[in-house]
């Protein structure tokens, strides 16, 4: 799916603005206690301003108390526009997936075994519709019956077709993708409304969104903050009535919303909602922001080996023909025997087969075609593969026991050389497939996984976070360990069965750990579910994205370090700014605490280290700092302070340096600055 | 170098290197290893039975509190007791000092009780020998003790780092030791369970045995062979050079002395405390009391480190509060040193710096030193008239007491500073990307709650405790409160606040608070602010140790780094320095500017 990168479209922006307004509802504002309580000053400055032309002794300040209120007025709507717009982002990205789906006519299938054509909107949950070559599927589901290529590239931006197949551990279709070749039948899974992605625009939209327990702490925090200066402010009357030097209600209300810690208030909940923006768009959809912030908190990974570590299928990487065996009749062989093998592996065979000259690959294919050969497909039973020549020459190839059955039944040896060989192959990570003619071994074929190009790199920059990585794989523990170390996970788990991945999440949780797992299939969905974060394909089974707490729309299991990440950005976001925000402080006190008292006791001219021009223009640079502080910081929120995985308190030096020493500079600065500009009209 | 600097030098380095080792023996006693000091066990045990405690009975946190205020309760009525009945006291009142009044009485017995010594009574003519030790004395040791057996709770609590928490209170009842073993909760979610934290009773007694007494002792030998007075006769009656007949009181003040310094109690024998020559008679018990008021709150923290076997992490928290304290006492010694510009306009000299309200066999440096550390300790002793510091050094005085985590009084600072160290794990761990963890235990909404509420509670209590007064003199000007009003006034009255809610009792003098209005509004603030900030941590700690254990990875923050050091100071000074800035301003601050 293509995505707009830039921060602001315009017509994201319009509608921001539209609801930036609408947000100054008292009973929304209410949910966010630092802002309802700059809207309650906002109102008394109101008042303040409406009154003073009347009252003689003060009806001088009445421009600079409408101009405070304006400010004030400002800040509320620069907080509100924050939230705004990050909601509109992210539901402008939830739309576009949404869209695809709606009005999409589907074939209804009737108990009659009629069928009925209806919108797609009218399905509900159970019931079923077929879909065929060239048509949209038009709701979540599951297929029932039939195999189909899909085109996703709607949802997932990949423009490879999947095959999705009844009974398969891939059956799950998303509305709104297509089918390319032949006939499903789907059972709908969600009710209209329900889907992960409604839930998803939900949480964006505010309705159903809750606050998570870090947020909750947080609030608490820069709610005791805001209490702090209530006390200070409501006492600092008291103490200048005694020292004789009255304060005015508009520098009252700004030393007040000054202080409290509005920068981060406005922002926090776009920061939350930019979490889950970003993590959709990674293309994965959150069930919670909880999950997202979660994820930042990961300790160990659990990884499929197979796509994950591994390019999806293993290749022939060498031909070993046995000692009397001519090399170049063995690879002949090997590749006849591949010629209709539709699997990776076979493909693969006949592939490397192509580079060796004498073995003309393209004329042993138009041979078989003419002649009538018979292809062995694998079975269960049979557990090998491979073709019987016209001629009567019967080759197979499998994995080594059941070579060694087959040749063994037929009284022949195996070869010493040959199993010397596999043993070998196996120590090197690889899995070695023993190739037979007329029940004699001809030698062993090595099939080696290729890990991906740079996953090294990504199990460091993970390592470095504190995350372990676990590499779950059905491979024999020789081969896992030898993978593991190539690749670079700290653990594994080899000839994994479903429940040892249960047994190993349990494991690590008991010892306090939190664990996140990716995972596909029915038989994961209890470790999805046990799993802190579980994220589901979307390719996978309905249980599996039932399980777990997030769904990945482009099926791609390197998904997880990019949501760590996320979940990391997140949290780092809200911290940087809190303290970004409550350095302000210090600045601020410098501008306005002179000023309020300046006029009674000339001597606290000392104190006003920026020599700000006059104090009216002091209370009102430090007012519009305030205010236009959150708009700058806002496109920090959406996209996240940039995480770093330099050890935690690296991190914490480089945060503190840029945004708690930066957020006692920069109000220096900036406040100077200003003052400059408003004293050129006072 | 000046002989008065390097005394101050030779004091706070030989305290520091006393606390070390003392530390260490701290964390034995507490952790029940063997120490020197066993022989004292039938001693104990002779308590325990009396009063029919099992000390291996191990408690929860609630289990802790209710013994701790119940107890503290009690000895409320025991000191009402014998405040109010001296003269009935016989032979241990040789001087005949009357009954106190009820109010008095109900004042005194609350200021002792919260180990803070607020005292608007004089030693000479106030209290009885009876009084002045069953009560005075008594109420010394053991409220130093309840403030370090709750620092050994907080300390059980943080040494819990087992995945999985005690068994549950039904299973405790279990004979056999091992009875929680099969606990395994398999839930993902947080783990919890009922952790136990050791046994009140056990913790607050040996803090008074094995180690307040044994230190008293040494002190108040040592002060009585500088001539402090330790025996039960009255006045003696002398005559001086002048001519003139003198009373001079005496009694049992050494034994009072030495706990009144090394309890964080500060309050003193004499009516002017320290600065009286039978008090603190030369510079020798000079030395001998600055380095008992500092002595067990530096120990503490390293007894921490041994405790938890996290010495790296109690030498951070050394270094942050040490550095605060640094900042805090070199203004200070200059500024005394310096004397005070008016009296210089004046033309007298002042080579020894400022010295109104200072003792001559003290010096202005050593004074200076001492008002440091009986301000950041919750002391209160006073060896010089607080009120007569140079503009700056009162303003250090009261940071010193607004902050009151900079050592902090026996076990309450570190309470205190536990606080702070809250705060900035959830601040900092926030900033690294993981949520908020501290010893493997996470920081979350109802821990936040009581850390804000606590940290909430020292600036509401001074600051409306301030504007109170402030607006009660504003409309009875004539209320005869304040003889310097103006700045000065407004300092001295923050300064009375500050000091109640800091449980320090050591006052800028000037400000006539002998008044219901000051007794009244004091005493509450007094209440609250002993047994809240006790509460707080205490409850955080016992939430927190009863969660499930997260061992430390690589993106964890690591508490014991200068790092984290530097958070912490962030946030103390944030806390303290934005609460309290524009009060400062309008009172020391304005008096500094206007005389410089």
């Amino acid at each position: 799916m293509k995505s707009n990168n830039s921060l602001f479209q315009k017509d994201l922006i319009t509608d921001a603005v539209k609801q930036s307004f609408i947000k100054l509802n008292p009973k929304i504002m209410f949910k966010n206690p630092i802002m309802f309580v700059v809207e309650v000053c906002t109102l008394i400055m109101l008042i303040e301003a409406i009154r003073t032309p009347f009252d003689a002794s003060i009806s001088h300040l009445t421009v600079y108390n409408v101009f405070i209120f304006i400010i004030l007025f400002l800040t509320l709507l620069f907080a509100n526009f924050a939230e705004a717009i990050a909601e509109a982002r992210g539901k402008a990205q939830a739309d576009s997936l949404r869209k695809a789906r709606e009005d999409t006519p589907a074939n209804l299938v009737l108990e009659s075994g009629e069928i009925k054509k209806i919108s797609s909107s009218q399905l509900k949950k159970g019931d079923i519709f077929t879909v065929k070559a060239g048509e949209m599927i038009p709701s979540d589901g599951e297929i029932i019956e039939g195999l189909a290529t899909i085109d996703e590239s709607a949802i997932t931006g990949e423009s490879a077709p999947v095959v999705r197949e009844a009974g398969s551990d891939r059956s799950s279709v998303t509305g709104g993708t297509k089918v390319l070749s032949d006939q499903i039948k789907v059972v709908v899974t969600t009710q209209q409304g329900e889907s992960f992605l409604d839930k998803m625009i939900a949480l964006v939209e505010g309705a159903n969104r809750q606050k998570t327990p870090n947020e909750i702490a947080l609030t608490i925090l820069l709610a005791g903050f805001t209490l702090v200066f209530i006390i200070v402010c409501v006492t600092l009357k008291f103490f200048a009535d005694y020292a004789g030097t009255p304060i005015t209600v508009a520098a009252f209300i700004s030393l007040f919303v000054c202080l409290i810690p509005t920068t981060i208030g406005g922002l926090l909940s776009a920061i939350g909602i930019a979490g889950m923006d970003r993590a959709l768009r990674a293309n994965v959809i959150t069930k919670s922001g909880k999950a997202v912030e979660t994820a930042g908190d990961i300790d160990v990974l659990l990884l499929d080996k197979t796509g994950t570590i591994t390019i999806g299928n293993r290749k022939a990487t060498n031909f070993y023909p046995a000692s009397n065996i001519d090399k170049n009749e063995f690879v002949k062989a090997c590749v006849l025997s591949s010629l209709a093998d539709e699997t990776p592996e076979g493909k693969s065979i006949v592939e490397l087969g192509k580079g060796f000259e004498k073995v003309s690959v393209s004329q042993l294919t138009a041979n078989i075609s003419q002649s009538n050969a018979k292809f062995i497909k694998f079975t269960a039973e049979t557990r090998n593969s491979g073709i019987d020549l016209s001629n009567g020459i019967r080759i197979r190839k499998g994995a080594i026991d059941t070579i060694k059955n087959l040749t063994e039944k037929a009284g022949n040896q195996f070869p010493t050389d040959v199993a010397e060989q596999t043993k070998q192959i196996s120590a090197n990570g690889g899995t070695p497939l023993v190739v037979s003619e007329n029940e004699k071994v001809l030698g062993v074929i090595e099939l080696q996984d290729i890990i991906k190009v740079g996953i090294h790199e990504r199990f460091d920059r993970l390592r470095k976070m504190g995350v372990k990585t676990v590499m779950v794989t059905g491979d024999n523990p020789l081969t896992a360990k030898y993978i593991a170390e190539k690749a670079g996970v700290d653990d594994f788990i080899a000839e994994a069965k479903p429940e040892d991945k249960m047994n190993y999440i349990r494991k690590e949780q008991q010892q306090g750990k939190l664990v996140a797992m990716m995972g596909d299939g029915t038989n994961d969905a209890p470790a999805l579910a046990q799993a802190d974060v579980g994220v589901a394909m979307n390719s996978g089974t309905q249980a599996a994205k039932e399980a777990s707490n997030m769904v990945d729309l482009d099926n791609d299991p390197t998904k997880l370090i990019e949501i760590v990440e996320i979940g990391k950005q997140l949290l780092m976001t809200r911290g940087t700014l809190t303290t970004f925000s409550i350095a302000n402080d210090v600045a601020k006190y410098f501008a306005i605490v002179p000023a309020l008292f300046i006029n009674s006791i000339p001597a606290l001219q000392a104190l006003n280290i920026m020599q700000l021009a006059s104090p009216e223009s002091a209370i009102l640079s430090a007012v519009i700092f305030n205010a236009i502080i959150i708009p700058f910081l806002i496109p920090l929120a959406l996209k996240g302070v940039e995480y770093k995985p330099i050890g935690a308190s690296a991190l914490l030096i480089r945060n503190l340096v840029i945004y708690g020493l930066g957020g006692v500079i920069v109000p220096f600065i900036g406040i100077k600055l200003i003052d400059i500009l408003v004293s050129l009209f006072i | 170098m000046n002989t008065e600097i390097f005394g101050i030098i030779f004091m706070f380095l030989a305290t520091v290197l006393l606390a070390i080792p003392l530390g260490k023996y701290i964390a034995n006693v507490y952790a029940e290893n063997k120490t020197w000091s066993d022989f004292l066990q039938p001693l104990e045990n002779l308590f325990f039975k009396i009063s029919g405690i099992d000390p291996k009975q191990e408690m929860t946190w609630q289990e802790h509190l209710k013994a701790l205020l119940t107890i503290n309760f009690l000895w409320f009525f025991w000191a009402m007791l014998l405040l109010m009945t001296q003269d009935f006291h016989g032979f241990l009142n040789p001087d005949g000092n009357p009954s106190m009044t009820p109010d008095l009485a109900f004042n005194t017995a609350i200021s002792f009780l919260v180990n803070c010594n607020l005292q608007h009574y004089s030693g000479e003519t106030g209290l009885s020998y009876l009084s002045q030790l069953a009560c005075m004395t008594f109420l010394q040791f053991v409220t130093a003790g309840t403030g370090m057996a709750a620092c050994a709770v907080v300390f059980n609590a943080m040494r819990s780092t087992s995945p999985t928490p005690n068994p549950s209170p039904v299973e405790r009842g279990n004979t056999n030791p091992k009875g929680g073993e099969g606990f395994t909760p398999l839930s993902k979610g947080e783990g919890q369970g009922v952790r136990l934290l050791g046994n009140f009773y056990n913790c607050f007694l040996k803090s008074c045995t094995r180690i307040l007494l044994p230190i008293s002792i040494v002190i108040a030998i040592l002060l009585a062979f500088n001539g402090t007075p330790m025996n039960f006769e009255g006045k003696a009656e002398i005559t001086t050079l002048e001519g003139v007949a003198q009373q001079i009181s005496r009694g049992p003040a050494a034994a009072m002395i030495a706990i009144k310094q090394l309890g964080t109690n500060g309050g003193g024998y004499f009516g002017v405390n320290s600065a009286h020559p039978l008090e603190n008679p030369n510079y020798l018990t000079n030395i001998v009391e600055c380095m008992a008021i500092f002595l067990i709150p530096i120990a503490l923290v390293f007894a921490l480190g041994y405790y938890l076997e996290k010495k790296k992490f109690a030498w951070v928290i050394f270094g942050v509060m040490t550095i605060g304290f640094l900042i805090l006492l070199l203004p200070t010694v200059y500024f005394e040193m310096q004397g005070s510009p008016t009296l210089a306009k004046m033309g007298i000299n002042q080579d020894l710096g400022s010295m109104e309200g200072k003792e001559i066999r003290l010096g202005s440096a050593a004074s200076a030193y001492w008002a440091i550390n009986t301000t950041v300790t919750s002391n209160g002793s006073v060896n010089a008239m607080h009120d007569s510091l140079t503009p700056i050094s009162g303003m250090m005085t009261m940071l010193g007491m607004m902050i009151n985590a900079l050592y902090g009084g026996v076990g309450v600072g570190f309470l205190n500073f536990y606080i702070f160290i809250i705060i900035a794990v959830f601040i900092s761990g926030l900033m690294v990307g993981r949520t908020p963890e501290f010893l493997g235990k996470k920081i979350e909404a109802k821990e936040m709650k009581i850390a804000i509420i606590i940290a909430l509670l020292h600036p509401f209590l001074i600051l409306a405790g301030t504007a109170l007064a402030c607006w009660v003199f504003v409309n009875n000007p004539d209320i005869g409160w304040l003889n310097n009003p103006s700045f000065h006034g407004f300092a001295e009255m923050l300064y009375e606040f500050t000091s109640a809610s800091a449980n320090n009792g050591s006052g800028f003098e000037g400000l006539g608070d002998n008044t219901p209005f000051w007794n009244i509004s004091t005493g509450i603030v007094l209440i609250l602010a002993r047994y809240l900030p006790i509460i707080g941590p205490v409850a955080i700690a016992g939430i927190l140790a009863s969660k499930k254990y997260i061992p430390e990875s690589a993106g964890t923050l690591k508490t014991d780094t200068s790092t984290f050091g530097i958070m912490v100071f962030a946030v103390i000074v944030i806390i303290a320095a934005l609460a309290f800035f524009p009060a400062l301003v309008l009172s020391s601050i304005t008096e500094f500017v206007m005389t410089y």
